[in-house]
């Protein structure tokens, strides 16, 4: 019995049973299964009075959506080419990095290529991966309907691509060329939404397809399409950056 | 409710002090993650979700995993300081 007390981590035990306490009355409070979410009620109570004239002409049924994408579209595109810049830095230094260490332990020969991460990690990366992946898509074409959208999906998107390469490889398995692609293309398309609104005499980045019913999927004229363009120019970021990452650790262990 | 914030807000406070204070590495990295777990918490109370989300996604989750990735990739993972 001693022996078992002993062998008991107490420390992670205990955070995770106050973890589970604090969580325990947020989750109650929240009404899941109630549709329409009313999660975020606050911000739309205060923003009664511009709301009308924001449904009208925008027609999302979150209202931080329609400010980020269409009040504020040019500011997304904005933090969009920063997020790409810093991506870009740490990959170019990282690159560099590794291709030094690359020449150096071929020269050596000591580079152990499995890396395990033990039986646990492999399994929970193969259980967690679909179901990650789900969470991912949904929060990025939910953006306009529920809290959430493409920043937040792309980066659940990228983890849940790169957790099982992870556990089993180092992360060598994810193709630079297509995430590339992904990225490039993503990227181009945002600001070819915006350029068709141009095009239409509307100022840049104006949602402009049919705004459909208030709350429905396919709504919001051109938002969840943006949207997705930027889940997917950030899971591609992201999952490039985490790459660049595991293959150094990989290397220099 | 207000019991609860005050609870989180405390324990971001120790999660931020023991992240300054701790002599290992790897405990400031789960310290920053707990306190990025606790101001989650402090905006789903708070009803703003899509700060929440966010919070959670990058502070707790991308940035904790970039973090312990780059402490592994220096080797400050195992040594005490």
């Amino acid at each position: 019995m001693s022996e078992l007390v002993k062998r008991v981590e107490w420390t992670p035990l205990l955070f995770s049973v106050g973890l589970g306490c604090l969580l325990l009355p947020l989750f109650l409070a929240l009404p899941f299964g109630n549709s329409p979410m009313v999660a975020g009620e606050m911000i739309q109570q205060a923003a009664q009075g511009v709301q009308g004239a924001v449904v009208d002409s925008v027609g999302a049924a979150n209202l931080v959506t329609s400010v980020v994408l269409a009040y504020r579209g040019l500011d997304t595109l904005g933090e969009l080419a920063i997020l790409f810049a810093a991506a870009t830095g740490a990959g170019m230094v990282l690159q560099s990095g590794s291709a030094a260490l690359h020449q150096n332990t071929k020269m050596h020969k000591h580079i152990d290529s499995e890396i395990n991460l033990g039986e646990l990690f492999d399994s929970a990366a193969t259980m967690l991966t679909p179901l990650l992946l789900l969470v991912g898509v949904y929060i990025i074409l939910h953006g306009h309907l529920t809290p959430g959208g493409g920043f937040q999906g792309g980066v659940v998107v990228a983890v849940a691509l790169f957790l099982p390469s992870w556990a089993r490889n180092g992360g060598g398995q994810l193709s630079h060329k297509v995430i590339s692609r992904i990225e490039g293309g993503a990227g181009a398309s945002f600001i070819v939404i915006g350029l068709v609104a141009l095009w239409q005499g509307d100022p840049f980045l104006t949602p402009w397809l049919a705004q459909g019913e208030l709350g429905e999927l396919f709504s919001a004229g051109t938002l969840p399409l943006l949207y997705l363009m930027v889940g997917l120019k950030v899971g591609a970021e992201l999952a490039a950056l985490l790459k660049y990452l595991a293959i150094d650790e990989q290397v220099q262990s | 409710m207000t019991l609860i914030a005050l609870l989180l807000v405390l324990v971001m406070v120790v999660a931020a002090v023991t992240a300054l204070l701790s002599r290992s590495h790897l405990t400031a990295v789960v310290s920053t993650s707990l306190l990025s777990l606790a101001l989650t918490l402090l905006f789903v109370l708070l009803k703003a979700p899509d700060v929440a989300m966010t919070e959670g996604v990058v502070g707790a989750g991308l940035g904790s995993l970039i973090l312990a990735m780059a402490l592994s990739r220096l080797a400050l993972n195992r040594g005490e300081d």
